[in-house]
């Protein structure tokens, strides 16, 4: 393409060369100044998540042998299993895969996302469908009747 | 009545010329053909666009933005309000029948070549307005905040997270955070009421313009048998002719749509729980499902890329061929037609129609 210029003889003067560059750069500048505002305006501030290390996740009595529980940690679901040979495990309950809210699969003893059919087993360890990494773990005591999650150190 | 139009329209024409309207609707003409039929998709899209817009102005006045209050807003629409399950219920039948016009506008379009040249940025603008409409059913679905729309937006959301570099911000800029919140349902609330019919409007207006400027495009092998007068050239005038054609299937549609609303109401399904299983038999809106179906067919790993990535990976860079096809396919542009590209449709087409029949399996 060609590009005419009105007045080749104006441009080639140093002087309006540089008048044009610090117009270039003082509109440029100043346009990046109302840009930039806008943009950080539409990520929001990143709240300070209350680090929350522990959480009573049930009561003992509350699940039977080879169930699973959703529980809130922190900003976050996790998930509570008690193993058909009674012992207490907990993961994130969060799918490595899409983000989805993982369950506890009675039938087949094993971590189910419903989303898009990934599988996990009880270590976590990603085994079957789409996940690419296995979920968080975390660690369970028994305080008395209180069954507490902890994130690990 | 004949007298008054003869007196308003001159008036109107020495303030706007309006005779400049007059005079286009006269000439505009409509081609005759044995694929005359795909005409009608694209007034037909508009046609729903515009129920979509009545009927959200509507539902705007009872609807609340809020995780608290959006669920029970909604439901308090469709048990409360005086017609809101018709309001409601024409809504969302609407917004599927609209996708679904749209797919079909788009793939008649795109087997009669009508892309080619000189109706490159006619493509475009339809293809943008294809992108607007798949984001006005994202958002809005969000809207109701019920556990399916939860889990969807969750997903959606986390795939625009993958996109390198950018992905992150990607991810917070449409959730309003790390999570899907109430933050993500003022955010998708704003983009479906403000941001995109901003800019449907814009492109609508563009993709009206060209398509009013240009004509409308005649299939390569018609065009050709017209050319070397082997065929006479067959068209009936826009107005009122293919106008009041045009009139009777937005009416009929109407109809249409009144009838599912009313025999299939459009389900609110349960409140949104974060802290909850997603449940089983999960899926997103059928539009949405081929890719679904895609992304649970993909294993973790393909190749060295993950499997969330690769999928991502593979539908943009279709959606930039689809876009870009005018430009690919510029022997079109000439009448010559190009079997690759027939045959790219079909795939194409052939694919969307096996994943989403897989994931209703």
């Amino acid at each position: 393409m060609e590009i005419r210029n009105p007045s080749p003889a104006g441009n080639s003067r140093p002087g309006r060369r540089w008048v044009n560059l610090l117009l270039g750069t003082g509109v440029v500048a100043s346009i990046a100044s109302f840009i930039y505002p806008a943009i950080r305006y539409m990520l929001p501030p990143v709240v300070g998540e209350p680090l929350s290390r522990s959480v009573v996740a049930a009561k003992v009595g509350e699940l039977r042998r080879n169930s699973g529980k959703v529980f809130k940690f922190g900003s976050k679901p996790a998930l509570l299993v008690r193993t058909a040979d009674d012992e207490f495990r907990a993961f994130s309950a969060v799918c490595t895969h899409l983000n989805c809210t993982v369950q506890y699969r009675e039938d087949l003893r094993q971590i189910w996302c419903a989303c898009h059919n990934g599988l996990y087993d009880l270590t976590g360890r990603n085994i079957s469908g789409p996940p690419p990494r296995p979920l968080e773990n975390f660690q369970v005591h028994i305080q008395g009747e209180d069954v507490v999650v902890r994130r690990g150190a | 009545m004949h007298s008054l139009s003869r007196r308003i329209l001159p008036w109107l024409d020495q303030r706007c010329g309006a005779g400049a309207l007059e005079e286009f609707l006269r000439r505009k003409t409509v081609p005759i053909h044995r694929h005359s039929l795909w005409y009608y998709f694209g007034g037909m899209t508009l046609f729903l666009f515009v129920v979509q817009v009545l009927t959200g102005i509507l539902l705007l006045l009872y609807y609340q933005p809020t995780p608290e209050d959006a669920f029970e807003s909604v439901q308090y629409i469709v048990t409360q309000v005086r017609f809101g399950w018709l309001i409601r219920s024409v809504h969302s039948w609407s917004a599927n029948l609209l996708v679904f016009t749209a797919f079909v506008h788009m793939f008649s379009v795109y087997f009669l070549k009508a892309y080619r040249k000189p109706r490159e940025l006619t493509w475009i603008s339809g293809m943008l307005l294809f992108f607007v409409v798949l984001g006005f059913g994202f958002s809005g679905y969000l809207l109701p905040w019920n556990t399916l729309a939860f889990f969807a937006t969750k997903v959606g959301t986390e795939m625009a997270g993958a996109v390198p570099f950018v992905g992150k911000w990607f991810l917070i800029f449409l959730r309003g955070g790390e999570e899907v919140t109430g933050a993500t349902l003022t955010r998708f609330f704003g983009f479906h009421v403000a941001v995109l019919p901003g800019l449907a409007t814009v492109l609508l207006a563009m993709h009206l313009l060209l398509v009013q400027h240009l004509g409308m495009s005649l299939p390569p092998s018609l065009e050709r048998a017209i050319a070397e007068g082997r065929q006479p050239a067959r068209s009936m005038p826009f107005f009122p002719n293919f106008l009041l054609r045009d009139i009777m299937g937005w009416y009929a549609a109407l109809g249409v749509l009144g009838a599912l609303a009313a025999v299939f109401p459009w389900e609110l399904g349960t409140k949104a729980d974060p802290f909850a299983a997603a449940p089983a038999g999960i899926r997103p809106e059928w539009y949405f499902l081929f890719m679904f179906q895609t992304l649970k067919l993909l294993p973790a790993k393909v190749f060295f890329l993950e499997g969330e990535f690769a999928g991502l990976l593979g539908f943009s860079l279709a959606a930039a061929v689809w876009v870009a096809v005018p430009f690919l396919d510029y022997r079109a542009g000439f009448g010559r037609v190009t079997r690759f590209f027939t045959g790219l449709g079909v795939f194409a087409l052939g694919f969307i129609l096996v994943m989403s029949a897989l994931a209703l399996r």
